[in-house]
């Protein structure tokens, strides 16, 4: 070994030394980065960016995308190209899409989504966003009805939240369907993210900003949605961005009347008063959500008609027909509302700020000739006062087994005060031939219920027996 | 080229981009250079009153009504004097807020305050510290004009314009002067834009600092622009008192119509008005 030799050895003995120093004891976990991501701002500006793949939709025309040199912003080498089908095109209903990664990037040092854009005539295009990811979609945002005509346009999306993509791969994504039944073409070009430094005064709301009040029970589950964030664009415009629930902190007043989680879904476990509000960013949201709980829910009844003997239009106990709606929102009269919840796995239609309301089934209506019975189980929550009145219509379409036509009878049950009763579930179970005028009952439609002096009320177990 | 060229070139361009360094970096700082001056307070609004309540009338008188021919712009909105749409904040800001409302048969209203017959001063430091208010169509104002409007009229009396924003652009200020001869679309002015922000998302002091010989026009202390008595192709009427006005417009010739898209209300938050005399 000569001296070389040996003054290298000693060079590499040290530096196993210090590794065996540096790297020898026990993992200390506080030394561990967090792994970075790619702040790569370039989405599409003359092609694909590193690792950028497309998908389109289901149900949308596959070939709907395609990259362009003709129509380009700014001369620039190429563009990507959008062809909106006709209604009624065999190859897809509409053009939709998602510009995805495999490994995330990290946009958080941006506060927008910036694109430029012009089509071959003016249209709205539906929907345009970034953070749809083909999975979760944690973080998607997008702006809805963008106005486009035949000039290039740039767009800005503003970033809601930047500090959480962290790592996002939804870089881009569009819907848009054909405008009056047809087709067009519109280019977008130069999709990037920026950071503008001119995008200000955000403001963020649940529940539309809405203070809603609402009576609750321990089990019952609700979403909070109503969610936007508003912001002011470079030109003193405002621009409203649909959210997704994990850009928002939810917060419960109080975790032993209701929690909510990342995703703004609201449990109510105790009884008393919780309120739901939320912040983005810091800031906070407008509108919140009051639960006055009035603890355990009071289940109705469990039907034990045998199911071969019932046709059900509301139950978790039996298979229900096919229903158009529970609420028809029947205009311009109708007040009636629907607060309808789930509570342990129970579904209750609930109809607040009640004057009347359809329930209808015409696609098919349904053929009760053999049944005897109308079963519905009903709880008032507030005090019945006397002038309180219910009304329960039956409505059969008649041969054209639809409604008018001149061939429709109905009938309606008027029970009074004396036959109610609140805080507790009445079970109607009306004999099918009480309903003196309802000639057929072959082709029923609807079922429609009334009341005078009932603002609010819980409907279970809606069906037909024998 | 061979290595001494090489050398030589490299050498060059070294040189050339130290001298290029050096002159910029010196023709800046010469702008900037000011003339050591020291301040003494004349005049000021600090704005520090209880939520609500009005501008102090030993100080502010208002401008009310549409004025004549929208104010000479053709401006929409009402200038009232109520606290809807002028009051302090509680929090030592005077608020002017521009509301899209009918009112008094306007579709919009909004404040205007002035000086006059209060308080004029010729020469000086006039600054004030604010936060814009934005959207197309808003037009905000912090402004001078010569006393002796009553009797010379305008543009004759001079005018002033220490800040004025488009709300379409809310990252560019502009300052402005107009005077006989040189007024409206000719008048004598300049723009500073920010770079990746926008004036109404903080506050900024706007100011100028005017002598015999010129007026220069400071954002937070930034000299963007120099007027002097040799540029202005025109009389110089600046050699008199003038008074001080604080409004928000809506529309006009110089902004533009609001929108469907502009946000309403809209707020110029004064934190304060402050004026100096040079110490001699």
């Amino acid at each position: 070994m000569n001296t070389n030799i040996l003054i290298r050895f000693i060079k590499h003995l040290s530096l196993a030394v210090l590794l065996v120093i540096a790297f020898g004891c026990e993992r200390d976990l506080n030394d561990l980065k967090p792994v970075t991501y790619p702040t790569n701002p370039e989405v599409f500006i003359d092609d694909f960016s590193a690792g950028l793949n497309y998908a389109a939709f289901g149900g949308s025309d596959p070939k709907a995308f395609s990259v362009d040199k003709e129509v380009t912003y700014n001369n620039s080498i190429q563009s990507m190209r959008f062809e909106v089908p006709d209604l009624n095109d065999p190859r897809g209903a509409y053009a939709g899409g998602v510009f995805y990664l495999e490994t995330g990037r990290d946009l958080s040092g941006y506060d927008a989504l910036t694109f430029w854009v012009k089509a071959s005539q003016a249209a709205t295009i539906n929907i345009v966003g970034f953070g749809n990811d083909l999975g979760e979609s944690r973080y998607q945002a997008s702006v809805s009805n963008l106005l486009v005509n035949t000039n290039w346009k740039k767009f800005i999306i503003p970033i809601p939240d930047p500090s959480k993509l962290k790592m996002e791969r939804g870089m881009f994504f569009y819907s848009e369907g054909p405008e009056n039944d047809r087709g067009y073409t519109f280019w977008i070009d130069e999709v990037k993210f920026e950071k503008l430094g001119t995008i200000a005064h955000p403001q963020h709301a649940i529940l539309n900003g809405e203070d809603r009040v609402e009576s609750s029970f321990a089990g019952v589950s609700k979403a909070i949605d109503g969610l936007i964030s508003i912001y002011n664009l470079p030109d003193g415009t405002n621009r409203a961005v649909n959210v997704t629930p994990a850009y928002f902190k939810f917060i419960s007043s109080d975790e032993s009347v209701a929690t909510v989680d990342d995703f703004g879904k609201v449990m109510i476990i105790g009884s008393d008063t919780a309120v739901i509000t939320a912040t983005m960013g810091g800031i906070a949201a407008d509108g919140s959500l009051t639960i006055q709980s009035m603890g355990a829910y009071l289940n109705a009844p469990t039907p034990e008609h045998a199911p071969e003997n019932v046709i059900s239009l509301f139950s978790d106990a039996y298979t229900n027909v096919p229903v158009d709606y529970y609420n028809g929102y029947w205009q311009p009269w109708q007040t009636t509302l629907s607060a309808d919840f789930e509570v342990n796995g129970d579904h209750v239609l609930n109809y607040t700020n009640f004057n009347f309301v359809g329930i209808q089934f015409s696609s098919p209506t349904i053929n009760a000739t053999q049944m005897t019975h109308l079963r519905v189980d009903m709880y008032i929550p507030n005090p019945i006062n006397a002038g309180t009145v219910f009304k329960i219509q039956l409505v059969d379409f008649g041969a054209n087994g639809a409604p008018g036509g001149g061939d429709d009878t109905s009938f309606t049950l008027t029970f009074n005060s004396a036959s109610l009763i609140s805080q507790d579930w009445k079970s109607f179970d009306i004999p099918l031939s009480s309903f003196t005028g309802l000639s057929s009952r072959a082709q029923l439609g609807q079922i429609i219920f009334e009341g005078t002096n009932l603002p609010n009320f819980y409907v279970d177990n809606i069906y037909f027996r024998k | 080229m061979n290595t001494i060229n090489t050398f030589s070139y490299m050498r060059l361009i070294s040189f050339s981009l130290l001298f290029l360094i050096i002159t910029f970096g010196c023709k800046r700082d010469e702008f900037q250079k000011l003339d050591q001056r020291s301040w003494e307070l004349t005049w000021s609004d600090e704005f520090n009153g209880e939520e609500g309540e009005s501008p102090d009338t030993l100080k502010w008188a208002f401008d009310i009504g549409t004025g004549e021919g929208g104010w000479g712009n053709q401006e929409f909105q009402y200038y009232s004097d109520r606290p809807e749409n002028i009051s302090m904040d509680g929090e030592g800001n005077m608020v002017i807020t521009a509301r899209n409302e009918p009112f008094a048969g306007a579709a919009f209203s909004s404040a205007r305050i002035k000086t006059q017959g209060l308080f004029a001063q010729a020469y000086g430091r006039f600054e004030a510290r604010m936060k814009t208010p934005y959207g197309p169509g808003i037009w905000p104002a912090f402004w001078l004009l010569g006393s002796n409007i009553e009797t010379v009229g305008w543009p004759q009396c001079g005018e002033i314009d220490i800040m004025e924003l488009r709300g379409q652009e809310p990252h560019i200020i502009h300052g402005t002067i107009h005077g006989p001869g040189y007024s409206g679309g000719n008048a004598i002015t300049k723009s500073n834009a920010l770079i990746n922000n926008r004036y109404d998302k903080d506050f900024h002091v706007f100011a100028i600092e005017w002598d015999k010989d010129k007026i220069d026009f400071f954002v937070d202390d930034y000299l963007y622009q120099r007027i002097e008595k040799s540029d202005v192709n025109g009389e110089w009427v600046y050699d008199q008192p003038f008074f001080i006005l604080l409004n928000v417009a809506v529309g006009g010739t110089y902004v533009g119509f609001p929108t469907s898209q502009t946000p309403f209300p809209q707020t110029m938050v004064i934190d304060y008005v402050r004026v100096y005399k040079e110490k001699i």
